[in-house]
Parts: structure tokens; sequence; C-alpha cells
């Protein structure tokens, strides 16, 4: 295992190239036909997965959606029962029932991610709900996205957790699109989403979710305002996803999105952001980015293998785990 | 826990009973729903939990079907068991996506890392106008999910040792009460009283059909073999209690006795639980039987509200009766007391208006 940093600037950035690294590979190894499920990949947002994953503690439970992997991974999710999980395999983080949209970690407080667009949405308001009852200090964070905010449950369960003051983190990854509808077509215009959500009476706020730096001090304060109990906060981050809503390719060439808005976006990449802004922090080079690389292509390089060799569930147990 | 003392209540109370119980043993155990601590208590079946527990565990919550059951969801996830009451199923309806995607799915999705027990408490709306969306008796859905428990009790007695089997099943549990059956008392032990979810009961014994029933479509059936017994015809009845699992055992032994069998169900006829009754009948015991099987159903549409287009709606002991005489090729026909009360209310307790 590779020492990993201490200082926290670096580790963000490391964490975030890891993220990247690992999408990329998924990327790469998808059309293979091995992992047999849909994927959603973050690659364009890492920084706000990776600035949340850092504020949280451990104990502090997450749920999230169907675009997960940066999620769960920011929040210390294992690599090697991830992938095994894309594949399909037993050794996978839910043993092959969920594939990429339904991951799980619960030594590190992933709760889980679901495929229905806003379904965690009250299962997170639950979470926080059971931790008041049982008088737990822990902060849930309930990972959305933009197109998520437009299903009625999420005002239910907005509302709910403002009235009994739960200890709730609401991150919105604000990507401008659900799947190819830009969110022009789907909110009237000159609404915010940050405005919307307070007036639920969530103490909100909008940030760029390029910067992880800024996104982990953001972060950093609204969980320790929410560990405070002053109730359910909500945080918007603009972002934007360079790949196709699922699967591994580019698909700008369908011309649903600006040329220009995907040019501006790709050169505010949070990776090069974070690069530009460590420029003369102390430890950070270009040469240990490329450590990084290097130390991170191993890791990969064996979870994949990992993956790859597991075994297959059993067929007949295709109808284990339906009752506890 | 058979010898356990006995008092008669209610079904009313066997379920604040049951509830008290349970809340006694799981301190972290919460109970919620609209209308839990308003001045009606849901029918009277959460009568003094908000004063004896508090506002931290007994609440009324807004209305918000769906929030609140994945609420419930995520509670559970967090070791926080929860009872939460809806006063029609057919609110429950805008639940959907958490019952079915995140309750029945959750233990099963993440290969077993995680189980969700809750209790969902769906009133069964009927007559005196309840009309198209207050009267749906819609558990052939929820039965026909795996993952999902569903219990549909009769007597008081059923009610506590259900709900409380119920309330500590790790699976999240349907438990559905017939509005109608609400004042119906039976002796109820005393106590952490629980029935096997899964068990169906032998009502009354007999040789000639088998009648398989539902929640208050069993006092009905009672009503129809006493009427028939009149004429020398012995039923046999099965309360099945639970529809999800449900007890084919039960079914299979009573059905190889008497040879016939009318699957009777409170709600719609199309893949209803009677259905699948017959089916099953169909195909294991196909031998067995001296004559097709029958469901009775409600017909295949909605309920009206108008007290003229709610009779003759719902089985009752008199079309149940003449269903088995006819089934057993007797003229026996049976209608209608003209002294009864009005059909639409389950007796004189019942004054409306919900
Ligand atoms: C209830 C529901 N409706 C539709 C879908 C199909 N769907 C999958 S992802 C998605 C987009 C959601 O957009 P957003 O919440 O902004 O998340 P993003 O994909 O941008 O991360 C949609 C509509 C779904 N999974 N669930
Ligand atoms: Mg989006």
């Amino acid at each position: 295992m590779n020492a990993l940093p201490n200082d926290p600037s670096l580790k963000l950035v490391r964490d975030m190239l890891r993220v990247r690294m690992i999408e990329e590979a998924i990327a790469r190894e998808y059309p293979k036909g091995e992992m047999r499920c849909p994927v959603h990949l973050s690659i364009g947002q890492e920084a706000v997965a990776v600035g949340v994953g850092a504020a949280l503690e451990r104990t502090d439970p997450a749920v999230s959606t169907h675009r997960s992997h940066a999620h769960y991974l920011a929040k210390g999710g294992d690599l090697k029962r991830f992938y095994a999980e894309l594949f399909g395999k037993e050794a996978g983080c839910a043993k092959g029932r969920g594939g990429s949209m339904h991951l799980i970690d619960l030594d590190v407080g992933f709760e889980g991610s679901t495929a229905i667009v806003g379904n965690t949405i009250p299962v997170g308001v639950g979470l926080a709900l059971g931790t008041q009852v049982r008088g737990e200090n822990a902060v849930t964070c309930i990972f959305v996205g933009d197109g998520a905010l437009e299903e009625g449950v999420f005002f239910e369960s907005a509302n709910f957790a403002v009235v009994r003051k739960l200890p709730v983190l609401f991150i919105c990854e604000n990507n401008n699109y659900s799947v190819y509808s830009p969110i022009r077509v789907r909110q009237p215009t000159g609404r915010k989403i940050h405005e919307f959500a307070s007036s639920i009476g969530l103490h909100s706020q909008s940030h760029d979710g390029n910067d992880v730096f800024s996104v982990a001090e953001t972060v950093k304060a609204a969980v320790d305002d929410v560990r405070a109990g002053k109730g359910p906060a909500f945080l918007e981050f603009a972002t934007y996803r360079w790949l196709e809503h699922c699967g591994p390719y580019y698909d700008d060439n369908l011309g649903y999105r600006p040329e220009k808005d995907v040019a501006e976006w790709k050169a505010r990449d949070p990776i090069r952001v974070a690069e530009a802004k460590m420029q003369n922090h102390p430890g950070f080079s270009s040469d240990v980015m490329e450590r990084w690389r290097g130390e991170i292509a191993t890791e990969i390089d064996a979870a994949l293998v990992f993956a790859r060799d597991a075994a297959w569930p059993d067929t007949a147990t295709g109808g284990d785990y339906v009752y506890a | 826990m058979l010898d356990a003392p006995t008092s008669p209540l209610a079904f009313v109370d066997a379920i604040r009973d049951g509830l008290d119980v349970a809340m006694q043993i799981d301190p972290h155990m919460i109970c919620y729903g609209l209308g839990v601590d308003d001045p009606k208590r849901i029918f009277g079946t959460t009568t003094g939990l908000a004063e004896k527990y508090g506002n931290g565990r007994v609440f009324d919550v807004p209305t918000s079907e769906a929030a609140m059951t994945g609420i419930a969801v995520g509670a559970a996830l967090r070791g926080v068991r929860s009872v939460t009451v809806h006063q029609r199923l057919d609110f429950f309806l805008l639940a959907m996506d958490q019952l079915i995607n995140s309750a029945a799915k959750w233990h099963f999705m993440f290969g077993g890392q995680r189980s969700v027990p809750i209790v969902i408490r769906l009133i069964l709306g009927r007559g005196w106008g309840q009309g198209p969306t207050h009267s749906q008796s819609l558990h052939s859905w929820f039965a026909h999910v795996p993952g999902l428990k569903v219990v549909m009790p009769t007597n008081a007695a059923d009610a506590k040792g259900l709900l409380l089997s119920s309330i500590f099943d790790p699976n999240p549990v349907l438990f559905l009460e017939h509005r109608w059956l609400h004042q119906a008392v039976s002796e109820v032990p005393q106590g952490d009283y629980r029935l096997p979810i899964g068990q169906a009961r032998v009502v009354a014994p007999g040789t000639d059909i088998t009648i398989t029933a539902m929640s208050y479509l069993v006092p009905e059936a009672i009503r129809a073999a006493e009427m028939l017994a009149k004429h020398g015809v012995s039923c046999e009845i099965i309360d099945l209690r639970t529809i999800r699992p449900l007890d084919l055992p039960a079914v299979s032994a009573s059905v190889q006795k008497t040879g016939r069998l009318l699957a009777l169900d409170s709600g719609l006829p199309i893949c209803s639980v009677a259905s699948e009754i017959v089916a099953f009948a169909s195909e294991r015991h196909f031998q067995s039987l001296r004559t097709a099987p029958r469901r009775l159903t409600m017909p295949d549409h909605p309920e009206a509200t108008s007290f003229a287009l709610t009779r003759d709606l719902h089985p009752s002991g008199e079309s149940i009766a003449s269903t088995v005489s006819d089934m057993l090729a007797l003229p026996h026909r049976f209608a209608r007391d003209p002294k009864a009360g009005p059909h639409d209310v389950p007796g004189a307790w019942f004054k409306g208006p919900f």
C-alpha cells in the first residue's frame, strides 16, 4: 500500500485523480462487454464527491443515486468490491445483485445508492430520523442530481427534515441535465435551485462544484452546522458531466448540448483547476502527480484482476436474499 | 404463551394494545402517520400512545405518503423499527416507489446486508359511499411482490398476535385492517402475544367444500356456512390470515379432503389472491377436485359511491351460500333478509362518515 498524503490539500487532489482514473478504466474496459450493466460515469464531476467525502466522518451515513461511483469511492468504499460488482461477481459489494447503480459499503457508512431518481432521498431522511431517535451524533448526506429535485418526494422529504430538524445534508450536483433534457425545459426560467431549497426551509447555498478546495471547505462548514443541530442544509454545486449520460463514450456528436459549454467546462476540469491552485504548494509537483498516477494505475490493475478472476454467483442462488 | 390470560377486546383496542406492548419491548420503535395523535387517534387504535411515549416516538406527520414510507425504510436501516398507518389503503398508493423499489428490494439488491423491518398499517374502507378511491382492497398488488409480507387479520386476537409478529419480523409487512372489522370483539391474550405470519386457520372444519377467505369475508363465509348447515351442507372455512406468504399447505389439506373449492376475495377478480388459490388447486389437486373450483370476488369494476350502486357489490353470506349450493348442484338460493339493516354498513355501530 502506498503512503497517502497527510496534507489535506494533497489528499484532495490525489483522491480526485484516483476517482477519475478508476472511472477512466471503466470507460476503457467497458467495450469488452464484461461489465454488463448500465454505468453512469462522473468524469468531470469528481470535485464534489471528493470534497464531500473529505468533510464527512467515516461513520456518517450517505446515500446516493444512479451516478454514485464517485460518491462511493470518495466515502472510502472498497475498490475491488466495487469493480467486482460491475462485473456481476459474488465478491461484489452487493454480491452482484445490484450492479453499478446499487452500491453499498457499510464499513464506511455508504448505505446504498439506487437507480430510481429521487428514491434515496426519503431513505436518507429516514436514516437521519433513525440517528435522532437513537441519540446518535451523525450527519446523513444525501446526494441528488438537479433532476431529482423535480420529483415530488424531494419536497416531501425536505419538508419533513425541516419540520423535525433532522441532521441531513443534501448535496446537489447540478450538471444542468437530466439525460438529454436541459434544465431550461424542466424548471422555470429564473428558478435558482438553492433558492427553491431555501424556500422549503433548508439552509441553502450555491457554489462552484469544480474547485475541490472550496467544495471541501463549504461542505465542512455545513457539516459542522448540521452536526451542531442547526437543522438540515442544502448545498448546490454547479458542475458538468463530460461523457454520455449512461455509458463509456462521449456523445456530443448528438448535438444536444452547446459545444461552447462542453469546451468551457472541460477547460475547467476539476483536476486541472486544482493543479493550477497547487502550483506553489509544498509537496506538490507534476512529478508527484506522475507518481500518484503510477500508484493508482497499479491499484486499479490489481482490482480489475480481482474482479475478473472473482467467481460468479451460483445461478441457483438467484432467489436468495428476498427475505431476511 | 398459550396460557396467557385473555380479556375481551375490540379489534381497535387489540391493535392499540399490540402497539403498546411492542413499544415497551423495543425502546427505539416509533409509530407515526397522519392522525396518530389527533383527537380521533386512527379510530382509537393509537389512543394514549403519544402521551405514554412522547412526541419523539409517536407523532403526526405531513401528508406525504411517499416520503414517509421511504423515511420508515431509512430509519429501519438505522435500527429503528416503525409502525406507520394510513387511514385508507388508497392514500398509500402514492408511496409505491418506496414500497416496491426500496422496502421490498433493499435486502435482496444489496445481497442481504441490511433488512427493512417496517410495518405499514393500511385500513380498507367499504360502504357508506366510500366510493372509487376510498374502498380499494388492493392486497393482491402487494402479494405480487417478493420481499413483502401481507397480513389480513380477521379478529381482535389475530390482529394483536399478527401485529406483534409483524413488528418483530425483519421484513417489510403490510398489515391490512378492514374498517368493518374494527369493532369485532374477541378474547385477546394479554402481553407479548405473537402469532406466526403465514399460517392460515381452519375456522370451521367441514367435509363438502373448502372456502378460502380473508378479512371481512371470513365473517361472511361463516354466515354462509350457517345458512348451508341448515340444508345439510358442511363447509370448511379457511381464514388465510396472511396472503403473502400464502399458506398453501393448508389449502392443499382441505381441498384434498373436500374435493371442492370456492376462493373468496375482498378485492377485484383479475390476478387476485382467489385466482392464485384456484390456479394452485387446479395445478396441484386436479385429481382431487370433484367440480370446477370457483372464485367469488367483487365485480371487475370500481366501487361507486351511490347507495344503489353498492348493493350486491361484495360477496355476502347469501351470495357465498348460493354459489356453494350451485357448486353442489343443490337448488337452494339465498337472498338478503329484507329486515336486515342497510347493506352499506357493517352494523348499527357504524354511522359513517369514514
Ligand atoms: C423515477 C425515474 N424516472 C426516470 C429515470 C430515468 N433516469 C435515469 S437517470 C435520469 C436523470 C436524472 O437526472 P439528475 O437527477 O440530474 O442526475 P444526473 O444523471 O444528471 O446525474 C433519469 C431521468 C429513473 N431512473 N427514475
Ligand atoms: Mg443532472
